[in-house]
């Protein structure tokens, strides 16, 4: 966490907590739809993380602001209340800006309101502390989310259809692995990768 | 058709991917996941009916299209304090065995994707859509209590250090897939 026992904000720490001791697919396991959902392709998982991140830091900002007027039973639902209304507005703009990619995500973008990564980092960072950790803490987890997406994209890319973002890279008479590209390989890539993240973090310690 | 459709060809946790949180966290024990599954069906049905009556009925008459998300959350968050209250006033031991998880539904992705599915799908007949509501509900409990099943088994499988917990669950939810892949085309 980046706030301390003693309530002081650790701005380095909070910004880069989120990228690899705390990243949010690898080591905490939330917000697990959009890593399974979006990943057949580098490029849909590359918007999706931008969007995420343009929202948390939004919502971060809006939450932070506001966090002495919250009553705790009621807390949950401003936080989607002001999730929702950034969500809106990055539907829009990619509608409008980005056709072709709000058509492949489709569904996913709205999704994006209740992605528990957002409303964990709500409840765990913005709703304690001051503005500036809040938007270095999303900053931070909204970069990890984005690298994760894109590490699981790629390698279902290239394996599924031999490109990455949309060129070629393997060699030709690549055979692809179509099951990569269909959902049962998006949980199968995930749960190795996992293993392969509890292995370092294992040899390490 | 459209029933069965959504509970097992058209699965939402298998083919879309909605609900993977509680999917793989909720799933330790199958009697909580079984409450967990009724749970979510209820809630559900009840705001997959509601959020269509309001789009149809209020929102597109009026134009109001843009606020879409924020009725929906405001709804399907109104449904779970709606089901808390019964559950706590009416089961209390049942109330106490879920925990913090029944206030977390109101963030479950299955909901808020179905109200936008229905929309995206241009369902235009109330019957229909308390039909594919349910069902998804449906869908999802069959899911997740699969899931438990094979977990409460999985305790006494033998595997590497490295992947217990969350690693195996990932890769049994993808075998799982992969045998509900085997219904796709079907139905519709």
């Amino acid at each position: 966490m980046a706030v301390e026992n003693s309530g002081k904000v650790n701005y380095l720490d909070a910004l880069t907590a989120g990228l690899w001791r705390e990243n949010p697919t690898f080591r905490l396991l939330i917000g697990m739809c959009p890593p399974l959902a979006v990943t057949t392709a580098v490029k849909p998982a590359l918007t999706m993380g931008l969007s995420v991140i343009f929202v948390m830091v939004c919502s971060n900002i809006a939450i932070s602001l506001m966090r002495n007027l919250l009553k705790p039973h009621l807390r949950i639902i401003m936080f989607t209340l002001s999730i929702a209304t950034f969500v809106t507005i990055c539907d829009i703009y990619l509608r409008a800006f980005q056709p072709v990619m709000s058509k492949i995500l489709g569904a996913y973008v709205p999704l994006i309101i209740v992605n528990c990564l957002i409303i964990f980092r709500a409840e765990a960072c913005a709703s304690k502390t001051n503005v500036c950790a809040s938007i270095l803490d999303a900053l931070g987890s909204g970069v990890g989310f984005t690298i994760a997406l894109c590490i699981i994209a790629g390698i279902r890319e290239i394996l599924a259809s031999g490109t990455f973002a949309g060129v070629a890279v393997m060699p030709r008479g690549f055979v692809p692995w179509a099951v990569l590209s269909m959902p049962a390989g998006a949980f199968i890539t995930l749960g190795l990768l996992l293993g392969l993240v509890s292995l370092l973090t294992r040899k390490r310690r | 058709m459209g029933f069965l459709s959504v509970v097992i060809v058209n699965n939402f946790v298998f083919t879309k991917f909605l609900g993977t949180c509680p999917y793989l966290g909720v799933s330790g024990r199958l009697d909580t996941a079984f409450g967990m599954g009724l749970a979510v069906t209820f809630v559900t049905a009840l705001s997959g009916i509601t959020t269509w009556l309001i789009d149809f009925y209020v929102l597109v008459p009026l134009g109001l299209e843009i606020t879409r998300y924020i009725c929906y959350i405001v709804v399907i968050a109104g449904m779970v304090q709606l089901v808390e209250m019964y559950v706590k006033k009416f089961f209390p031991p049942l109330y106490k065995s879920f925990g913090i998880f029944l206030p977390l539904i109101s963030t479950n992705c299955v909901i808020l994707g179905l109200c936008l599915f229905i929309n995206i799908w241009g369902t235009d007949n109330l019957l229909e859509v308390a039909v594919l509501s349910t069902g998804t509900g449906v869908g999802f409990a069959v899911a997740i209590c699969i899931m438990a099943a094979i977990r409460e088994n999985l305790i006494l499988a033998d595997v590497p250090e490295s992947f217990k917990g969350a690693p195996i669950t990932l890769i049994t939810a993808g075998l799982l897939t992969l045998a509900f892949m085997g219904f796709t085309g079907m139905i519709k």
